[in-house]
Order: C-alpha cells, then sequence, then structure tokens
C-alpha cells in the first residue's frame, strides 16, 4: 500500500492531484456540515453547475478557467443563497432553474467551439490530468483561507446553524455568516471541480457531514470526524483509481458511499448492543 | 431602577399597523408577562425590543447599563431535527457568543459561566447528550440555561411552555420564578397561558386589538380586560 502510494506520488500530476484533492476535500467537509444542517445542501449543487458554465466559457474566450469560475460561482452563491432564504417552498426549485440554465449554457457554448468531446466529458466527470502548477499554488492558498477563516468563526458558525433566530437576538450578523458560508463553498467547489467533475463534486460537500452524523452526536465531533472522513476517502478513491485505472471522481464518491453504509451499520450495531445491555 | 422604557411605541407590516400607542416600562427585578390574544403584535414587540426591527414612531430606551446584546432571549419553540448533533453544552455554551465580540474562541469564564447556569436548571449531568434526544421539557431548560448564559440583567421568553405536558410546565415555571427572585434578574414572558401569568407575574401587559393594559397583577386581575380574559370567552 505505501509502496503503492509512494510510486503514485512520484508521478507530478498525481502529486499535484493528491495536494490540491486533500485540502479540497478537507473545506469542502468542513463546510458540509454547516450546509447541510441548514438544509444548504442544494447550493452546492447548484454552485458545481454553474461552475461548469463559466469555464466551459472561459475555455471559449481563452481566459483562465480558474479566474472566471471564481468570481462567476462566487456571484451565483450570493443569489443562490437569497433565492432559498427567502421563499422557502419555492427555493428548490430556482435552484434546478440556476443549476440547468448554467449546465445548459455550458453545454452550448462547448458544442459551438470545440465540440461535444473529451473536454465536456473531463468538465462534467473530472480529470486527474487538470492541475496544473499554478492551479496547485492558488489552491493551496485559499484553502488554506478557507480552513482559517472556518476554525476562527467555528463558534459563530455554530451559533447560526443551531439557532438563527437566538444568534440574531443576541446581535450576530447572521446574514453575513450565511454568505461567506456560501462563499467559501463558491470558493471550493470551484477549485475541485475539474478533478472531481461538475456532477460529482458536491458528493464532498454532502458525504462526509451525512456519513459522521450516524456516529457522532456533537457538532464538533461530527466537523472533526467529516474532516477525517473525507480526507481518507478521497486518498483511499484516488489509490483505487490508480490501481484499477477507474476515474478519480468517481471512484472517491463510491468509497464515500462504502463509508456511509459503513457508519450506518456500525449505528445499527450499537444501538442494538446498547438496548441489548439495557434489557 | 427602570431598565427598558417603551414611549408611544407603533409598528407596522407593510402598512399594516400593528401596534400603536404602546407605553410601558420594565424595572430591574420585574417579572413581567405579555399576555393578548392573537395577532395583536406580541411577536412584533419582542423583535422590537431586541432591536430586530424598528418601531415605526415612538422610543425603546435601554437604560440603566443594559445593553442589546444583553437580554438573554429564549425564541419561541421549533423543532429540533432529533439527529441534529449538538450536546446540550455546547448549546448552552452558544450563548456566550454575543460576549466574544471578534474574538474567536471561548475563554475560561465562559465555561464556567455555561456549567453554572446548566448546574442552575439541573441538566448538567445531561452536558454530553445529543439535544435532540431530550424531551420538550428538558429542551426548553437547555434554551433558558443559554438564554442564561447571555445575560446578568434580563430574560425575555417568548412562550417558553408552549407544548409542553403540565408536569414539565409546572417545573420550568418555577425555575423561572427562582432565576427572578433568586439572581434577581428581571424576566419577561410572552405567554399564552393567561392563568399562570397571573399566578407568577408581578406585572402584566395586556396587548389588546384596540386597548392595553399594563399594571401590577392584582389591577389586571380588577379590571375589565382582565376579568374578561381571565374569564375565558365569556361576554358580558
Amino acid at each position: 500500500m505505501i509502496k503503492t502510494f509512494a510510486e503514485m506520488l512520484s508521478y507530478g500530476f498525481l502529486l499535484r492531484a493528491v495536494i490540491v484533492g486533500l485540502l479540497v476535500s478537507l473545506c469542502a467537509a468542513l463546510l458540509g456540515v454547516s450546509l447541510v444542517l441548514k438544509r444548504y445542501a442544494m447550493i452546492g449543487d447548484g454552485l458545481s453547475h454553474v461552475g461548469f458554465g463559466a469555464m466551459a466559457v472561459a475555455t471559449a474566450l481563452g481566459a483562465a478557467p480558474l479566474a472566471v469560475a471564481i468570481p462567476v460561482c462566487v456571484a451565483a452563491a450570493f443569489l443562490l443563497l437569497r433565492v432559498s432564504e427567502n421563499s422557502r417552498i419555492k427555493g428548490d426549485a430556482a435552484v434546478a432553474l440556476i443549476s440547468t440554465g448554467a449546465l445548459a449554457v455550458g453545454v452550448l457554448v462547448i458544442s459551438m467551439t470545440s465540440g461535444m468531446n473529451m473536454d465536456v466529458m473531463n468538465y462534467l466527470f473530472g480529470s486527474i490530468l487538470s492541475m496544473s502548477r499554478s492551479d496547485v499554488r492558488l489552491s493551496v492558498a485559499l484553502s488554506a483561507a478557507v480552513i482559517a477563516l472556518f476554525v476562527l468563526l467555528y463558534n459563530k458558525v455554530f451559533a447560526v446553524t443551531f439557532d438563527e433566530s437566538f444568534a440574531k437576538a443576541v446581535g450576530l450578523k447572521t446574514g453575513v455568516y450565511n454568505t461567506l458560508v456560501a462563499f467559501l463553498t463558491a470558493i471550493t467547489i470551484v477549485l475541485g471541480m475539474r478533478m472531481m467533475g461538475a456532477l460529482l463534486i458536491s458528493s464532498l460537500i454532502i458525504f462526509p457531514a451525512l456519513t459522521s452524523m450516524r456516529l457522532c452526536k456533537r457538532f464538533k465531533t461530527v466537523t472533526i470526524c467529516s474532516a477525517a472522513v473525507s480526507v481518507v476517502c478521497y486518498l483511499v478513491g484516488i489509490v483505487i483509481s490508480y490501481l484499477f485505472a477507474t476515474p478519480a471522481g468517481a471512484s472517491v464518491v463510491i468509497v464515500n458511499i462504502a463509508a456511509f453504509f459503513l457508519f450506518w451499520c456500525l449505528r445499527a450495531l450499537s444501538t442494538r448492543l446498547r438496548a441489548a445491555r439495557g434489557d | 431602577m427602570t431598565i427598558l422604557t417603551c414611549r408611544d411605541v407603533s409598528f407596522s407590516y407593510d402598512g399594516n399597523t400593528v401596534l400603536s400607542g404602546l407605553s410601558f416600562s420594565v424595572e430591574s427585578g420585574d417579572y413581567l408577562c405579555i399576555v393578548g390574544e392573537n395577532g395583536s403584535g406580541k411577536s412584533t414587540l419582542i423583535k422590537g425590543l431586541l432591536r430586530l426591527k424598528a418601531p415605526q414612531s415612538g422610543t425603546i430606551t435601554l437604560c440603566g447599563g443594559l445593553r442589546p446584546n444583553e437580554i438573554g432571549y429564549l425564541p419561541q419553540r421549533a423543532e429540533t431535527p432529533k439527529d441534529f448533533p449538538a450536546s446540550c453544552y455546547e448549546v448552552v455554551l452558544s450563548g456566550r457568543i454575543a460576549r466574544r465580540g471578534i474574538r474567536p474562541f471561548y475563554a475560561k469564564a465562559d465555561r464556567a459561566a455555561a456549567r453554572e447556569s446548566l448546574e442552575r436548571m439541573g441538566m448538567w449531568e445531561q452536558r454530553n447528550r445529543c439535544f435532540g434526544e431530550l424531551s420538550g421539557g428538558q429542551q426548553q431548560r437547555v434554551l433558558l440555561a443559554r438564554a442564561l448564559c447571555a445575560t446578568a440583567k434580563m430574560l425575555l421568553l417568548d412562550e417558553p411552555v408552549a407544548g409542553l405536558d403540565p408536569v414539565a410546565t409546572q417545573e420550568l415555571y418555577r425555575q423561572i420564578e427562582e432565576i427572578n427572585r433568586d439572581l434577581g434578574i428581571t424576566v419577561v414572558m410572552v405567554s399564552h397561558d393567561v392563568h399562570s401569568a397571573v399566578q407568577y407575574a408581578g406585572k402584566i401587559l395586556h396587548l389588546g386589538n384596540e386597548s392595553f393594559f399594563f399594571g401590577t397583577t392584582a389591577e389586571y386581575c380588577a379590571s375589565d380586560i382582565g376579568k374578561r380574559f381571565l374569564g375565558g370567552c365569556r361576554h358580558d
């Protein structure tokens, strides 16, 4: 296992993919806890589709993909947050509208310029080859910022996630924290998108939080457990992808699903045991 | 010492006036119950007191050193999902959030305050349990502990006993009374339960659709509006 891993890291592109992937999984897992609990998980999915559209347009214009996609996704994050806050029932419909709309724009632009080819596949399902050196530098800097902000704001994020009306009453600017979380999510999604694929990236946000909620009952333990689960699943996924030549993004998602069921079984087992001891 | 004054306050939503010309004051150590029919503006008044909604006219003044973020607020009960990962201790500690300002982490004093208020509410042994798995009465005690953590002066409770069984209701009323009596913390409570209100509160503010009443509980019981409300739905 270790030998395989060392062998993998001797390839420059794999080393880059591992570095960026680990950081993105960590960021996604941290933000995911709050997003899932606030029922904003769909925002992550919507943002990845918007990111796909933005990257397609950037490629068509010959611009740097990240330079276009980050501002567009951040703007979309503000919009999606407003939409899902204002009208509870129509919110999810509006998110679907925006995400399919962006997807359509992306597909249209790609087919008009380079035609539907491998590029589209890479955007939708990810490519391990997509990380350049400058991408790595940008990803490391941005992920470090996301992690630092999350740690510094951890207590406030908890207060806002658990009970927004109380947080508002004691004078927290809840709107600012919601926007900030959406903003950080947008950045994380754009960074991870090309490797994981537009259709798969939101699983990095949703799965670790749901997985650790099977076993952990405290916000802090769920957050820490999510981070650990996410990082481990990413590493296992990428090794599987290397060994069996499977697509990286899909492999990571499959490992996440396996982890979810593992935790689910463990919980069922522990409830059984507790019930048996109680009798 | 007066800690809160409302003078000739009016609120409106989209041009519809919900409250107008309301004046009352709260003294330090008071136990004030706000009662009234549905739609009489109780929730709006709470938003006004918490500075979440500005009055259309009139003034709400906090005095005697009470700052807006020092009001310990217990929001109206919302269903917390059973699997929401939050321990009681984490919930109570989050009551100190306003005091931290821009400082990111809790200090020793915050943890001590959380412990003290959990102990006062008899929930210290349950501190590591998941909040969503507690009974309704226990959840309210934890949220009251959180409110207590946020204040040394005034609690603002929005329908604290709504949806609780009779035993839990009596227990919560008893604990609120103790907090008011032993710690000298002012209690302002919005309640539907007018009979318990006159039993526990020292002062009553009745918001009617046309008229207001503000005075001591004895005065309220003797007043026309009080008699009508306490007598249930009788019209005479």
